[in-house]
């Protein structure tokens, strides 16, 4: 017997995992902007990360996946741009789970008026708390990690190298 | 049935033998499933041009990046290239998805018929068909510091330019360029970083990175030869000069003259350097010699 409440089909949808962060499910990245149904169809939304993100496909096809294995037959996946994924959008349990991951969280995502973005030359972004050992101390490495998504950090009080969701 | 549903239906089969076209899947399309109808009270002709014209900027200047894969002089400026280059290349699919969908006339009649749109227009066009800007495709030789004058220049137009384009009154338009400002941001800022240090570096950097400001200089006027930030080019190029004046003279970089006198002619006209040429040609390699391949 197939479940059809949108709160069943939600739940399911909850549960897919970041193909990047397999550590956090799409709904704590906040990739999962909505599940509905329309009769016998299951709409899922999800939004981009960067526009680059080679995870996309790999996203559509995992929940749509895990809803036809639940008994959905029909499962639409719809992109959405607008508005733009920002790391705001990451949930506070998708916060923890990254920082229980050596993963040191974002700050607040930086608000950007209408017209030219100031270049911020020579300043340094605000130092991130090692996710190790907590400490303050420690310094950037560089702005592009192993995704688009995250940066390069050292901790020069625990001497680890760690990584940190950039706010954006 | 939906497509997305057909698509997730032949990615299922793919263990059952069914082949499947190299260069693009059903879930390729960076469009899906989004509303994709022109709005009225917009061109849909000059909306694809600028559409396409951005498109080919960003895919040009991937290729060009993607070339320091493994070359950069340090791991870290590896990995930051490689991300900028997959952020335009991203840039240039949704762009180029949306320019075919708004003058479906520019997608080239001799790509097969099963190719998505940014296929057909990534890889079946003529380089005169590229309406690219020529700063893009110069052949930077491995010289790194040319390599970071060409990023910084592009990078601080393309952010000045895109700024305006996040009230254009296309929504595809509007969302793929908030997407890029934020991203060229980190691009503009890594580029500048890189001038700075080699420009107030030792005697040899400052030199190199003098020559290959110099050496990118002719095709700066190029950028400002059509207004794609809809009649904001006067805002677009007061930014450019102020943040160009501002990392030069932190770099302790002299500006090149600038030549105004007929400056603009030439700029998006499809008169392209053998350079793009030698490019477009590694570019669509494997998709023109096997234009039905699968895998």
């Amino acid at each position: 017997m197939v479940s059809t409440t949108v709160a069943d089909a939600r739940a399911i949808a909850q549960t897919v995992t970041d193909p990047e962060l397999p550590m956090l499910t799409l709904h704590d990245l906040g990739v999962l902007r909505g599940v509905r149904l329309d009769g016998e169809r299951v709409i899922v939304e999800i939004t981009p990360t960067y526009s680059g993100c080679p995870a996309m496909a790999e996203m559509r096809s995992d929940l749509a996946a895990r809803l036809h294995n639940a008994g959905y037959r029909d499962v639409t996946v719809r992109t959405v741009l607008s508005p733009p994924w920002t790391t705001d959008d990451i949930t506070e349990r998708g916060r923890q789970v990254l920082a229980e991951h050596g993963i040191a969280p974002p700050g607040p995502a930086p608000r950007r008026g209408p017209g030219p973005v100031p270049l911020a030359l020579g300043v340094r972004p605000p130092a991130v708390d090692c996710p190790l050992c907590g400490s303050a101390d420690t310094e950037l490495v560089s702005q592009f990690g192993a995704t688009s998504c995250k940066s390069l950090h050292r901790c020069v009080a625990c001497r680890e190298p760690f990584e940190h969701v950039k706010a954006h | 049935m939906s497509d997305d549903t057909t698509a997730y239906e032949s990615l299922a089969d793919a263990h059952g033998g069914e082949d499947r076209w190299a260069f693009g899947t059903g879930f390729d399309d960076p469009l899906a499933g989004v509303d994709t109808t022109v709005p009225p009270g917009v061109d849909p002709a000059a909306l694809g041009l600028m559409c396409l014209a951005l498109g080919d900027d960003a895919l040009v200047m991937s290729q060009r990046l993607a070339g320091w894969c493994s070359n950069a002089p340090e791991l870290e400026d590896d990995v930051a290239l490689a991300n900028i280059a997959l952020d335009l290349l991203g840039q240039a699919r949704l762009l180029l998805t949306r320019a075919a969908q708004a003058d479906p006339s520019l997608r080239p009649a001799e790509a097969p018929a099963h190719i998505p749109d940014e296929d057909a227009l990534a890889y079946f066009r003529d380089p005169a068909a590229f309406r690219n800007v020529r700063l893009v495709e110069l052949d930077d030789d491995g010289d790194f510091a040319r390599c970071i004058a060409r990023l910084f220049l592009f990078s601080t137009w393309r952010l000045a330019a895109l700024v305006w384009l996040v009230d254009s009154p296309d929504p595809v338009l509007a969302a793929a360029s908030a997407k890029a400002v934020t991203e060229l941001t980190y691009h503009r800022e890594y580029a500048a970083g890189w001038v700075v240090r080699l420009g107030d570096g030792t005697e040899l950097s400052h030199q190199r990175m003098q020559d290959a400001l110099e050496w990118a200089w002719p095709c700066v006027n190029l950028l400002f030869g059509s207004d794609l930030s809809q009649g904001n080019l006067y805002a677009e190029h007061s930014e450019f000069i102020g943040v160009l004046a501002r990392v030069l003279a932190t770099a302790t970089l002299s500006e090149p003259p600038w030549e105004w006198a007929g400056s603009s002619a030439g700029a998006r006209d499809g008169e392209h350097t053998e350079a793009l040429t030698e490019l477009i040609a590694d570019l669509q390699s494997v998709a023109r010699a096997h234009p039905a391949a699968t895998w």
